[in-house]
């Protein structure tokens, strides 16, 4: 996609399935550093997949995935935290741990990847939940959150050490237009001050036309349009052109 | 399919018989690695000492009102059935020796056992399958953290932890029962009714037995974790979890106490009263 010579992620025939069923069938792209490739379709089409395969919590069953050059199928237990180390993952729900408080989520990785002190893991688990607007909320456990908070809180998380690839899964759904668009600004931030990679799963257009430089769209198994969304919205799928168009969004 | 000794193939019943033998040593066999996979975690920095003590807590300090009162009540209501027995025989004045030594030896251990299993293994079993399903272990895993260590390990050494100090708190409130249930039929002191309850009961009475629930926390731990850790489908699957954590465990328990007790008599044959 990028045309550079190291992609930050690079797909190679990749597939995967479950229970028989093909979720992911020979998918080949590459994202250069600092780009944003968000990715639409049709639920249950494999986004969410795509995302636990390039941070290694799936395996495929054929091909390769490459992050910044380094090929984690097969890669040891120390490699692959390595290479996770460099990357955020905004889950769906959020998926904050249960039994420890908001500040204590952000915490956790802190203290075990670096080697701050007690004082700046506070000040930086501060910081980061003043980012999301949760800044008095550090120590409500995650049960008491409510479901935009729970996502904000698990974009601080996914931030807390500091990445220099996100993943976002589905980043403001079910979230009212402020709080989504506050995600939205926060993320542009990211892509334009951090010049952080990412991957957005979204079905949301208007976010993708914001954040994307890249847009995929997922079907049966295989990205079915790969572009700028400007080239897509002429695309002959009409799958494609019905994600890529606003009216379709407002239709759906 | 195989054929049978006598050439004919195994009937309906018995292939599913096959199936099921098949599915229960595929269980045992999962549930092995499991445990060996914990025993490795458990001696690898870094100790997870915050979630071990939250846990101790939860299981330990948390079921604390429930092996009370049922402790309580199984000792009043041991020593109701002892006393319209031991009557009939001029013996009463051993119900305070009976029932230290039953509930010492086997009834505390092993109603602590089913206790626990029903509370914190079905609580073992719901929670981790809920972080399945809601990606909690997914987004542990994300940063590398090593869910198993974190999730697992710290509930397994702090169940084999706790059930030893709960089933002396059962002893102890089984004895208070037994106690108030004798006071009021024949105005015993306290002092005696000790007496008498001690009379019998040496180390090896005690120690061997409630140090056997250590095996049984281990169990309820183990088995509740496997289910829970390795859940799937959703909200059916937590259930589904929570349910066969108990059923399993409880089960195992009582086959584990069977295998316990003749090990403890061999071993401490002084037990063995």
């Amino acid at each position: 996609m990028s045309g550079k010579l190291v992609a930050d992620i690079a797909f190679d025939k990749v597939s995967k399935g479950f229970n028989g069923r093909d979720v992911l069938s020979d998918v080949s792209f590459e994202i250069g550093a600092g780009e944003v490739l968000c990715v639409m379709g049709r639920s249950g089409m494999g986004k969410s997949v795509t995302l636990k395969l390039i941070i290694g919590l799936l395996a495929p069953e054929s091909g390769n995935i490459s992050i910044k050059g380094r090929n984690i199928i097969g890669m040891d237990e120390d490699g692959l935290s390595q290479t996770r180390r460099q990357m955020g993952f905004l889950f769906q729900s959020g998926a904050l741990f249960s039994p420890v408080s908001l500040g204590d989520n952000l915490a956790l990785p802190l203290s075990r990847f670096t080697k701050k002190s007690k004082e700046e893991i506070d000040a930086l688990v501060e910081t980061r939940l003043g980012d999301v607007g949760l800044g008095k909320d550090r120590y409500k456990m995650p049960a008491e959150l409510s479901g935009g908070m729970s996502k904000r809180a698990g974009l601080a998380r996914a931030l807390v050490l500091d990445p220099c690839i996100l993943l976002a899964d589905e980043p403001t759904s079910g979230l009212d237009r402020v709080t989504a668009s506050e995600i939205d600004d926060l993320l542009l931030k990211l892509k334009e001050k951090n010049k952080t990679t990412m991957v957005i799963v979204t079905h949301d257009i208007r976010e993708a036309r914001l954040l994307g430089d890249l847009l995929a769209v997922l079907d049966q198994g295989r990205f079915v349009a790969v572009g700028r969304i400007q080239e897509l919205e002429t695309s002959e799928n009409e799958l494609v052109r019905a994600l890529v168009s606003e009216e379709g969004c407002h239709a759906r | 399919m195989r054929a049978t000794g006598n050439g004919a193939l195994p009937t309906p019943m018995g292939g599913q018989l096959l199936s099921l033998l098949n599915a229960f040593l595929e269980f045992l066999g999962n549930l092995g690695l499991f445990a060996l996979r914990a025993a490795r975690r458990a001696f690898l920095p870094p100790f997870e000492w915050r979630m071990i003590c939250q846990q101790i807590d939860e299981m330990g300090w948390r079921s604390l009102p429930i092996i009370l009162s049922s402790g309580f009540a199984v000792g009043l209501v041991l020593t109701l059935h002892t006393r319209s027995t031991l009557i009939r025989f001029g013996a009463e004045s051993y119900i305070p020796t009976v029932q230290s030594l039953s509930f010492f030896s086997d009834i505390g251990p092993l109603v602590v056992g089913l206790l626990i299993a029903g509370r914190v293994g079905a609580g073992i079993g719901a929670q981790l399958a809920g972080m399945r399903v809601n990606e909690e272990i997914d987004a542990i895993e994300s940063f590398s953290i090593d869910s198993f260590k974190l999730l697992v390990v710290p509930r397994i050494l702090a169940c084999i932890m706790a059930l030893p100090l709960l089933t002396v708190f059962m002893d102890v409130a089984g004895l208070a029962g037994g106690f108030l249930a004798e006071r009021i039929s024949s105005h015993i002191s306290l002092h005696l009714y000790l007496n008498r309850a001690f009379s019998e009961v040496g180390w090896g009475t005690f120690i061997p037995p409630t140090l056997k629930t250590a095996v049984f926390g281990f169990i309820i731990a183990l088995v509740s974790s496997w289910y829970g850790y390795t859940a799937k489908d959703g909200s059916v699957g937590v259930g589904r979890a929570a349910t066969n954590s108990v059923v399993t465990s409880s089960l195992l328990i009582i086959i584990a106490d069977v295998i316990l007790v003749k090990a403890i008599f061999f071993l401490f044959p002084g037990s063995a009263v």
